[in-house]
Formats: C-alpha cells, structure tokens, sequence
C-alpha cells in the first residue's frame, strides 16, 4: 500500500565518481611499468626478476591473511613493484620476496589492511632489509655488463648467501659520500647511472608524477614541497660551501624522484588536508638533506619519509582547516593583572 | 583470595599466566638481552634465582614487615638477592656477566618479581610462596628461552654459538639488534593469539556438536 515514490536516504558522500580505489590503484600500477621498463633496459632481465619477486612477496600474504578478496583492489601489488623499484638490480630473489612479506604482512596487515597502516608498507619491507641483509643491499653491479647476464646473486638459493663475486659500481650518492666525485646532473636526469632498479630515470617519473597529479591521483603539493625543499636547502650549502652538492644533483640522484612522486603521496599514509601535505613533503626535503650531509647513510629518503610517516597524525590534527561557517575560536584572553599601586 | 590447589600455584605461572607471554611483566629483560640462547639463559636462571629467594624471605617474613614500607621491604630483599646473583654470575661466568651489562643490576627493577611479592609471596606461606615462585620462574626462562633461541637461529644461523646451516648461511642482522627484540616478541604474541584463538573456536564447535548430539 506504498503510494509515491520511494524515499532513499543514503548517508554522504553523495558526489558519484567513477574513480574507485583499484581503479587508483591500478592505474598508478600501469605507470609504473614504464619506470620498471627502463630499469630492466639498464640493468638487465635480473631487474624484472628482483622486482617480480617482491610483488609475489606482498601478494601472498595479502591474498592468504588479509581480507576477502584484497588481492583485486591492486595496492599489494603497488607495494610489490615500488618495493622492487627500491632494491639493486643484483638483489637475491630470496631476499626480496622476503621483504615483500614483510613489508605487507608487518607494515599493513598487522594496523588492520588498507587505510589503517601507519607507515608506507613498500618502506617497511626496504627498511627491514636494509636492517637485515646491510651488505647485500648496498651492492650495486655494474650496469656495463652484457645486457641478458643475470648480475649479482639474483639466484642466490634461499637462506644462503651469495658465491659469486659481483662487479660492483658506486652509485652517484656513494661516489659523492664516500669518493667526493660527482655525476654529471644530465646522466641523472636520464637515468644512465647506477643504483635501484627504479631511481635511475628521474625525467621518466616525473612524467608519470604529472600524469598521476593532473588525475588528482596524487597530492602534487607533497613531491613539488619535498623536491623544493631539497633543492633550497642543499642550494644555500652548496652556495655556502662548494663541497657540498649542488640542488641538481640532491634531486636527481637516489630515490629522491622516485620518493617524491610514488612513496610520499602513499594516499593512506599521508596528511589529508592541504597545509599538511606541505609541511609533510618539507619535512621530509629537510630531513633527506640532514641524512645525506651529514648522516652516515648515503641514501636517506626512505627513513626521512618514514619518520614523517609517523607524525601524520600529529599533522592532520594541526592543519584541521576552519569549518565553513564556524568563527575562528577566540584567543584565551590573558587575566588582567593585579595592577600594583605605584606612588612616587 | 579465592582457594588455589598446590598444583595451580606451581602450573600457573609458566603457561596459562605466563609473565612475559600473557602478562607483559618483565619485557624489558625479555627485549634487551635475548640476542642468543646464552645470555637469554642466563638472565632467566638469574631471574629464577632472585625470584625464589626473594619470594622465600617475603613470605617468611609477612607477619613482621609492616604493611606502610612493604614495597621498599621487598625491594631491599630483591636487591640482596641480585647482587647476590650478579656476583655469582662474574665469578661462575665472567663473559656472560660482561655480556649481560647493566641488565643483570636491573633484575632488581623487574616488576614481575615485585609483582609476585606483592600479589603473591607476602599473603602465603611459605611453600605455596616457592611453588608460585618456581612456576613464574620457570615461566619467564621459557618465554626468554623462546625468544634467544628465535633470534639467534635466524640472526646468526647458530644455536648456543653452534653454526647449524653450514657457512653460506646469510644471517638476518636485524634479528639480534634491538628491533628484533621487538620483532619477535610481537611475532611469539600472534603466533600465541591465533593458537588461542583457534583452541576455543575448536571447543566452541566441539561444545556446539555435542549440545547437538544430546539434542538429537
């Protein structure tokens, strides 16, 4: 005996788009592979190896203990590949799919999956390795060697570690830490040097940057504020003291690009409101130069955005903005003082 | 105080109640010198040791210590106990004793004995006071001995300094710093939680399948 037609009351938000989170997700996976193409054009088909086996690492634990079909919105497989993005192009396969697991089992399942992580699962897993396996990490093979030969200890049997002996490259930052010798900033800037599968291009990434900020797929304001703020702060060193390296440099070299564009805008893992996202992307600019002049590290983006990692919370209570409508809250008055009776 | 058998008091401590593993006292030891199974053994067997004596003077001496300084009573017969124990263990074991640093000194802060002595050793008599004390003892060297025994096996592919995968194994250096203290404490906790878990889902349906039985 209904009459009229029917009331649907549906809770907010009420704004339909076609953007879901696997099609985010998936999307910035396909762009990606553009960066995953040339690290395997440099480096050789070792590159797709490392980095296929850090997805299979972060896909299983997902598949087997995270939620009901999490597997299909496409973030495990996001953290695989930047994960393996982030490793040498020689790295053990063993090794990497380890981190992978970790990285997904120990930096996302264990907060409650996707959305409640504090810190950047890909990260996670990178800093365990970096932990566990110190040497193994920090070993960059030549990028000169025929282009089909394995390098390093891709095959190293699991557990064990490596037989063979590498031909080993520094890496731009190295070879600045540890030789003082520069890179020249145009090979950086295209990607002929040596280093993570993903850090080498950083003209191809920033393409795949604008391409993502331009979807709205990414906060721009977290890898321009973060690039920015690198590039200031090592400029004035520079400017003060020439043996510091110059703002081009700090920028394209390591994984400040890579970083920037896919590591920092992690969506879960980073401030929601617009002043956040530049005081997060700032912070980590600071703390990138600090680790790389004065730490012990060469490379620092990824403890510098894992610390900002952590003080997302602490951002996004800050930069609450103004609800529209309310005024802004009154300044406690200070209490008037006892005024004291001077006679003279 | 609710009744507890002699056997309860003994059992209790070193599984259902266990300090480290269901509890949460005495993390600090727990965390900071179970790098390997040796020194993870010798914390525990000191730990052990201060225990029972303290908890064997405690309990002697309920009737005497007044109720106003009972905690700085304790904890000056703890501390008897561990230098007792830390002086033992220089002459016994001086590498271990070097080892171990200031955590042995620290027993004295554990907060698992002053909890026994205070929940426990100073409203029971004697026997009862030992009994509670071997099980919580031996409970604590377990859960350390679980936790030295992980991180050296996969830390140093070694187990009581004996090399057990040959010498290509590639050692998780995190493992035996701090973080895989903590690393493995966390594991060890979901490891326990799941079998918990999936223990009382399986009496759940047991339970379930037998109200089903009488019922039919």
């Amino acid at each position: 005996m209904s009459s009229g037609p029917p009331l649907l009351v549906t809770a907010a938000p009420h704004v339909k788009s076609a953007d879901s989170t696997p099609r985010i997700m998936w999307t910035v996976v396909l762009t990606l592979l553009p960066v995953l193409g040339v690290g395997v054009y440099h480096f050789g088909p070792g590159a797709l190896l490392v980095v296929a086996a850090a997805v299979a690492g972060a896909v299983l634990p997902e598949h087997f203990l995270g939620r009901r079909r999490a597997l299909g919105d496409g973030s495990a497989a996001i953290t695989g590949l930047l994960l393996g993005l982030t490793l040498p192009p020689g790295f053990p396969l063993w090794m990497a799919f380890l981190g992978g697991a970790f990285g997904i089992s120990f930096g996302k399942l264990v907060f409650g999956g996707l959305g409640q992580n504090v810190f950047n699962p890909a990260l996670v897993g990178r800093a365990f390795l970096q932990a566990a396996f110190p040497v193994a990490i920090t070993t960059w093979p030549a990028p000169a060697a025929e282009w089909a030969t394995l390098r390093g200890d891709v095959l190293a049997t699991p557990l064990m570690s490596a037989a063979a002996d590498t031909v080993t490259a520094a890496t731009p930052l190295g070879l600045m830490k540890f030789e003082s010798t520069g890179t020249a900033v145009m090979d950086l800037f295209l990607g002929s040097t040596g280093g993570c599968i993903g850090e080498t291009s950083a003209l191809l990434i920033l393409v795949c940057g604008v391409f993502l900020a331009a979807k709205r797929y990414l906060d721009w304001r977290i890898p321009l504020s973060m690039i920015l703020t690198t590039a200031v702060i090592s400029g004035v060193l520079h400017a003060i003291d020439a043996d510091y390296p110059g703002a081009l440099f700090m920028v394209f070299s390591g994984g400040l690009v890579l970083g920037a564009v896919y590591m920092a805008t992690d969506m879960v893992t980073s401030p929601v409101t617009a002043k956040g996202a530049w005081i997060f992307g700032a912070g980590i600019g600071v703390l990138v130069v600090v680790i790389r002049v004065w730490g012990g590290l060469a490379e620092g983006v990824m403890y510098a955005i894992l610390l900002m990692n952590s003080l997302v919370p602490f951002i996004n209570r800050a930069t609450q903005p103004r609800v529209f409508g309310q005024r802004p809250r009154p300044k406690p008055q200070p209490k008037p003082q006892p005024q004291q009776e001077t006679t003279s | 105080m609710k009744a507890t058998t002699p056997t309860q008091d003994l059992m209790r401590g070193i599984w259902r109640e266990n300090p480290v593993l269901v509890q949460m006292l005495g993390l600090c030891p727990a965390l900071a010198v179970t790098n390997t199974v040796a020194n993870s053994l010798a914390m525990g067997i000191a730990t052990f040791f201060v225990l029972l004596g303290s908890s064997l003077l405690v309990s002697l001496l309920r009737h005497l210590i007044p109720n106003e300084v009972r905690i700085s009573a304790y904890i000056l017969i703890i501390a008897t106990f561990v230098t007792v124990a830390e002086m033992g263990l220089e002459a016994i074991v001086p590498e271990v004793h070097k080892a171990l640093g200031a955590f042995i000194a620290l027993i004295v802060v554990n907060c698992m004995i002053l909890g026994r002595q205070e929940a426990f050793a100073s409203k029971r008599p004697v026997g009862r006071a030992l009994l509670d004390a071997v099980g919580t003892g031996v409970g604590f060297l377990i859960a350390l001995f679980l936790m030295g025994a992980f991180r050296e096996i996969i830390g140093m592919g070694s187990f009581l300094g004996q090399p057990l995968f040959g010498p290509h194994y590639e050692p998780w250096v995190v493992m035996i710093l701090p973080p895989g203290g903590f690393l493995t404490l966390g594991a060890l906790l979901i490891a326990l939680s799941w079998f918990q878990k999936r223990r009382a889902a399986g009496a759940a349906t047991a339970a379930a399948l037998a109200a089903e039985g009488g019922a039919a």
